[in-house]
């Protein structure tokens, strides 16, 4: 049996080099290609089946890389495995109408969420996983590793230094993890200079920079008009800073994208401020920088805030900013998803969002029957993170408060991280927060997921803010309690009918539910007089000029 | 878009009304409503015409109402409201609003 293995190890990189060389004769100045080429180059440059990265996530696109993999011969090209942070895009999903992709694996979709499903309904779609943004691209170290990346740059030089600056996002681990198996990365950027204004990106890892014919997509996805937040946000905001900030004394957060965490930003520098709050909250962000955070950074609520993404407008803002956010030596912020994820995974105290649906046990989606609108960054934040170790004075509270640590950990004490959802009991057009069942549950028949798509699950959730209080979910000791609970800030909806006045009241008296009343909060106090800045004009005078809204925001 | 009218009639012990004559309050803007509160002798009822464009929350507005109603003890009150797809958070609102307005003190 004495046989002699004879195996290659180097065949990804030797494929790599044939590969490059049918593309020589693509390559102008150092690591440069025309757009008009770019066809050419991808068709030259990937394989039937490969795995390949389409730069893209909720705020930059690689949008010219993915029009142009839209234009590749469905013969040559096909069957492609995409692992993607978003499918967002029009192109994204064309790849499948064509033929020219096959699956995905991503953690986000957004404005295509309805067509993702209806794809995979039809079998155009193979779908492998939904993910948050941290787990893809842990798997893109692990079984998802990209044989060739499509990224996207503001800027390069020849040589194929790249300069993402702003938005640097996703970039470092996507390109990280293709360049080093052996991967082929190529970058659009709106412009090809002769020295970028600093490296994010060493040209050594990158193939080839395309030079495209418009600068690439930017949405902006974080901004928030003050004039559009509502009293009913306004009064959650307030119940939420003295029932939960201040008792807990947060220090360490991220904010949810919507208008009731818009509002408690806005809250900081006026309600927060009188209740004497400042420098007891609110000093350390993961988060995007939110134009609604301006005021109560010039109030110096704020001492440092680490960015997943850039945010149009307020590039000049946080330049002039640098003691609080994170800035290059050339003096623009470098944001970073996969650190700002890890930060908000491990370093923080407490998440606080919004959601579309919370069911009886506490479990929340954001899913709708026929969408697939995956998760984003939001569970790893929106979740207690078992592996923390270092204490801070709110994880310690909460820990003690927990009803079930003893179930399962006997006497030993442990802290938990404060998961907040902020709902009012019915929507616009009056559809019901809260619900029997989840149509997470819908969704994952109709588009055969494994599971329903659960963005915090009820075991994680530790409080829910509605116009009827807060339910101090983690503080029950029993699912039944836990049930009570949920009921008891669930207003008129069907659910919040069948709470029982006596339960609700013995939750009372131990704490675990609190009325406005008991908050001191009177809804009649929640006026919009409170909000620090109350449209986009006084946002930009807070920021004295600093702050450029996208003209869709400028209304005045 | 076809609205319909609801009326309600809610009694409480020992009521009280307004002390304004009348007051009106709020605006029918998108998500919102606008309330026209007035004393009116109903032998210690307040009635309330609810006119809205959403079908099936009938049992709903009767319940916020008539929370509103026994919470502040009213009575001898005529309670109009025109809705634009208020959710519940927003009536009870506005209705406190009315209330404390339509009791604030005239000034000067």
């Amino acid at each position: 049996m004495d046989q002699e293995i004879i195996k290659e190890w180097d065949t990804l990189q030797r494929d790599t080099q044939d590969r490059k060389k049918k593309a020589e004769h693509l390559v102008k100045e150092g690591k440069t290609v025309l757009a008009q080429d770019t066809v050419s180059l991808l068709e030259a440059i990937i394989k039937p089946g490969d795995k390949v990265n389409l730069e893209g996530n909720n705020q930059k696109q690689a949008d010219f890389l993915a029009e142009c993999l839209c234009r590749v011969d469905p013969q040559k090209i096909y069957d492609l495995h995409m692992v993607q942070s978003v499918v967002s895009l029009k192109s994204h999903l064309d790849l499948f109408e064509k033929g020219i992709a096959k699956k995905v694996d991503f953690a986000f979709s957004g404005p295509q969420a309805g067509r993702v499903a209806k794809f995979i309904k039809e079998g155009r779609l193979e779908l492998g996983a939904i993910h948050t943004y941290l787990e893809l691209f842990g798997r893109y170290f692990m079984d998802l590793t990209p044989r060739v990346a499509l990224v996207v740059a503001f800027e390069a030089d020849k040589e194929g230094n790249l300069y993402t600056g702003f938005n640097t996002e996703d970039t470092p681990a996507i390109v990280e993890a293709t360049k080093f198996k052996q991967g082929i990365v190529i970058a659009q950027v709106n412009k090809i200079v002769d020295r970028v204004p600093r490296v994010d990106i060493p040209g050594d890892w990158v193939d080839y920079v395309v030079e495209s014919p418009k600068p690439f997509y930017i949405e902006p996805l974080f901004t928030r008009d003050p004039a559009l937040i509502t009293e009913s946000q306004i009064f959650r905001a307030m119940m939420a800073i003295k029932g939960i900030y201040a008792e807990y004394e947060v220090q360490r957060l991220n904010h949810g994208i919507g208008f009731d965490t818009a509002a408690i930003e806005l809250l900081l520098p006026t309600y927060a401020e009188e209740l004497g709050l400042k420098g007891k909250i609110c000093s350390y962000f993961a988060l995007n920088p939110h134009p609604t955070l301006i005021p109560a950074i010039e109030s110096g609520w704020v001492k440092s805030i680490h960015c997943f993404g850039g945010e149009l407008g307020m590039e000049e803002y946080v330049k002039a900013r640098s003691d609080v956010f994170f800035v290059g030596p050339d003096g623009s912020l470098r944001s970073n998803r996969a650190f700002s994820q890890t930060a908000g995974h491990y370093a923080m105290d407490m998440f606080i969002g919004a959601s579309l649906q919370i069911d009886k046990y506490g479990n929340s989606s954001t899913a709708t029957a026929n969408r697939v609108a995956g998760f984003g960054g939001a569970p790893n934040m929106g979740c207690d993170a078992k592996g923390r170790r270092h204490s801070t004075k709110a994880w310690l509270k909460c820990g003690e408060e927990y009803g079930m640590n003893h179930l399962l950990n006997g006497n030993v004490p442990r802290g938990k991280r404060l998961v907040v959802q902020l709902m009012e009991t019915f929507r616009e057009k009056l559809e019901p927060g809260f619900v029997e069942e989840l149509d997470a549950w819908k969704l994952a028949e109709n588009a055969n997921l494994d599971l329903p798509p659960i963005m915090i699950y009820a075991d994680d959730l530790t409080h829910i803010v509605t116009e009827d209080g807060i339910a101090y979910l983690h503080k029950c000791s029993t699912l039944e309690e836990r049930m009570a609970a949920v009921k008891a800030v669930a207003g008129y909806t069907e659910l919040g009918l069948q709470a029982n006045p006596k339960e609700t009241s013995a939750l009372r008296n131990k704490g675990i539910f609190k009325t406005p009343e008991d908050l001191g909060v009177d809804i009649t106090m929640a006026s919009r007089s409170l909000l620090a800045a109350k449209n986009m004009k006084e946002l930009v005078e807070w920021s004295k000029g600093l702050y450029n809204p996208p003209a869709r925001f400028r209304n005045w | 878009m076809s609205l319909q009218e609801l009326n309600f009639k809610f009694k409480v012990e020992n009521p009280k009304s307004i002390s304004k004559e009348w007051f009106h309050f709020g605006v029918v803007g998108s998500g919102d409503l606008e309330v026209l509160i007035e004393r009116k002798d109903l032998s210690g009822a307040t009635q309330v015409k609810v006119v809205t464009p959403v079908v099936g929350y009938e049992k709903i507005w009767e319940m916020v109402l008539d929370k509103f109603v026994s919470e502040y003890s009213l009575g001898d009150l005529s309670i109009e409201i025109n809705d634009n797809n208020a959710t519940p958070v927003v009536v009870s609102m506005r209705l406190r609003q009315a209330l404390i307005e339509a009791n604030r003190p005239e000034e000067g």
